[in-house]
C-alpha cells in the first residue's frame, strides 16, 4: 500500500520479509527480534515489540502532547504542524558527545511513514495496543498484517460519551467484551429520568463500566471536554510503552487499583523522583520532566489534560511556570 | 482461571500513595488524595485537587443537599463513593449566569425554569450539568464528587494542607 505513495520512500522486502525505510536521513530496518534505526552520526538497536508498542501511540495519538520517547534515544516531539524525529536529543551523553541528531518534518509525511512502518512490521498475532498477556509476540519473520489492531480509531467524545450523537457506550454487541481483570466492575447505569421535553437533554453514563470494557492499554481517549480541559482517562497494564515528556503540566487522578510512575529530567534522562498512585489519588506532573507508567493489574487512570494550543510556547518562553501551582 | 480484584477507594478506605523525591521538590507533584480532602471538608465545599490555568478539578463531599448552582459552560460530576441524586432545571433566565463567568455561581434558593429531570449516580458514573441548566446535589449519606470544571469565586485552594509536601 504505502509504496504507491508519494511520501513513504521504502526499499522491497528484506530477508525476514519487511520492508527497510527512509525518513530524511534516517534509515528504520527490522529483523526477526529487533528493529534498528541508523542516522548520518550513529545507530540504535530496539526490540521489535517494544519499538511497534511505542510507535503504535506515537501514530494514534497524532504525536500526541510535547514528546514521545520510544526509549531514552528516540523519539518525536510535537510542534503541531511539523514533527522532530530525534536520536540522542533528550539524552545528556549524547548532547554531551554531540551525536545527537533531529530533523524536523510536517506532520503528515511523517505520520504516514509511522502509519507505514507499523502497517509493514506488525505480524497477524500481535496488537500493540493490548498488553502482553493478551497478544502474541511481534517477533520471527514477516507473517500478515493486523490492521484491524493497528488503525483502531481513537475516541474523541465532542462533550460526553454517551450524549446523543456523540461517542457511544461499550457493549458485547459492539464488540467490548469486560476485560478479564475488569469482570468484577460493577455494569449498573445511572438511573436517569428525564421530564417531557426534556428527553435526551440529562446525560449520565458508567465510566467505570466503559473503561472496563476498553480492549486497550496506555491509550488516553477523550470521554468529556470542558473548553480546552479534556478528561482522557485510559486503561493501564505493565509498562508505558513510551516514555512521555511533557510540554506542558498534565494531571493524573487514580481511578483504581495502582500505578508506579518513574520520573525524569524532561532534556537529560536524570532520574527525579518515584510516584506511586493509588484510589483517589491526583497528582501532577510537572512541564518540564518526562514519566513512565507501571501498572502491576489493569487500572484506571484518569489522565487530564489541558489543550490550549497557547500553553507550549507560554512554558517553554517562560511566562508560565512548569509546576502546576505555587504554594 | 486467576480472579482479579479491582480497588476503588472511599471515604471509608482509602490508602494514599506518594511521592518518593529523589532530586526534586515534592510541591511539584501537588500529591493529595480525593478521599482525604473530603473527609476534612465541609459539605459542597468545591476543593480544588487539580490546576491546569483556569481549569480546575474539584472535589466536593456530597452529603445532604447542595444549594443550587449554574454555569456559563458545560460540567461534569463524577461521583467517586457514594450514591448521589443530581437535579437539573432549565433556568428560564439564562442571564442569571453572566456569559463568560468562569466556573459556577451560586443561586439564590429555587432558580425559575422548568425541572429537566434528574440523575441517580453510583460509583464511577459521570453526568453532564449542562451549560443552561442549573443543578443540585442530594446524597443521603456522605460520597465524593469529582467536579471537572473552571476555577470559579467559590473554588477553594487549600494546597498546603491537602498536598504533600516532602
Ligand atoms: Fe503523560
Amino acid at each position: 500500500m504505502a509504496t504507491q505513495t508519494t511520501g513513504v520512500r521504502s526499499t522491497g522486502p528484506n530477508e525476514h520479509g519487511y520492508r527497510r525505510f527512509q525518513l530524511g536521513e534516517f534509515t528504520f530496518s527490522r529483523d526477526e527480534y529487533f528493529v534498528h534505526v541508523a542516522w548520518p552520526t550513529g545507530s540504535h538497536i530496539m526490540s521489535a515489540d517494544a519499538f511497534l508498542r511505542a510507535l503504535q501511540r506515537d501514530v494514534a495519538w497524532g504525536f500526541f502532547y510535547g514528546i514521545v520517547n520510544f526509549d531514552g534515544v528516540i523519539g518525536t516531539v510535537n510542534h503541531y504542524g511539523t514533527v522532530d524525529l530525534f536520536a540522542g536529543r533528550y539524552n545528556d551523553a549524547y548532547r554531551k558527545a554531540e551525536l545527537d541528531h533531529v530533523e524536523n518534518f510536517p506532520s503528515p509525511l511523517i505520520l504516514e511513514s509511522f502509519q507505514a512502518i507499523l502497517d509493514d512490521w506488525t505480524n497477524a498475532g500481535f496488537d500493540p495496543f493490548a498488553s502482553p498477556h493478551e497478544t502474541g509476540g511481534a517477533f520471527g519473520p514477516k507473517a500478515g498484517e493486523n490492521r484491524r489492531a493497528t488503525t483502531r480509531r481513537r475516541v474523541t467524545a465532542r462533550r460526553m460519551v454517551g450524549v446523543p450523537g456523540d461517542e457511544p457506550l461499550r457493549s458485547d454487541e459492539s464488540g467490548f467484551p469486560i476485560n478479564r481483570q475488569f469482570v468484577d466492575v460493577p455494569q449498573d447505569e445511572p438511573e436517569i429520568v428525564a421530564e417531557p421535553g426534556f428527553e435526551g437533554q440529562v446525560s449520565a453514563f458508567n465510566l467505570f463500566a466503559y473503561l472496563s470494557r476498553s480492549d486497550v492499554t496506555w491509550n488516553p481517549s477523550i470521554v468529556s471536554v470542558c473548553q480546552d480541559s479534556l478528561y482522557c482517562p485510559t486503561t493501564e497494564e505493565y509498562i508505558l510503552p513510551v516514555i512521555h515528556g511533557n510540554d506542558r503540566v498534565e494531571w493524573f487522578v487514580q481511578l483504581s487499583d495502582e500505578i508506579h510512575w518513574a520520573v525524569e529530567d524532561r532534556d537529560t534522562g536524570a532520574v527525579r523522583a518515584r510516584v506511586v498512585m493509588k484510589p483517589g489519588d491526583v497528582c501532577a506532573m510537572p512541564a518540564d520532566i518526562r514519566h513512565q507508567g507501571y501498572a502491576p493489574k489493569r487500572a484506571m487512570l484518569l489522565v487530564w489534560e489541558n489543550a490550549s494550543p497557547d500553553l507550549p510556547q507560554l512554558i517553554a518562553s517562560g511566562k508560565v511556570p512548569t509546576n502546576p501551582v505555587e504554594f | 482461571m486467576t480472579t482479579y480484584t479491582t480497588r476503588f477507594g472511599s471515604l471509608q478506605r482509602y490508602e494514599k500513595g506518594g511521592v518518593e523525591v529523589i532530586n526534586d521538590d515534592a510541591k511539584n507533584y501537588t500529591f493529595s488524595n480525593m478521599f482525604e480532602v473530603a473527609s476534612m471538608a465541609k459539605p459542597y465545599e468545591k476543593v480544588a485537587v487539580g490546576k491546569n490555568m483556569e481549569y480546575v478539578l474539584e472535589v466536593l463531599r456530597a452529603e445532604g443537599t447542595s444549594g443550587w448552582r449554574a454555569a456559563a459552560h458545560d460540567e461534569f460530576a463524577l461521583v467517586m463513593d457514594g450514591e448521589v441524586e443530581i437535579r437539573l432545571r432549565k433556568l428560564a433566565d439564562p442571564a442569571v449566569v453572566p456569559a463568560g463567568t468562569r466556573g459556577s455561581v451560586s443561586l439564590n434558593g429555587t432558580p425559575d425554569g422548568q425541572p429537566m429531570g434528574r440523575v441517580r449516580a453510583r460509583r464511577g458514573h459521570m453526568t453532564l450539568l449542562p451549560v443552561g441548566a442549573a443543578y443540585q446535589f442530594h446524597a443521603d449519606r456522605p460520597g465524593v464528587i469529582l467536579l471537572q470544571t473552571v476555577a470559579g469565586a467559590d473554588t477553594q485552594f487549600r494546597w498546603a494542607e491537602i498536598c504533600q509536601t516532602m
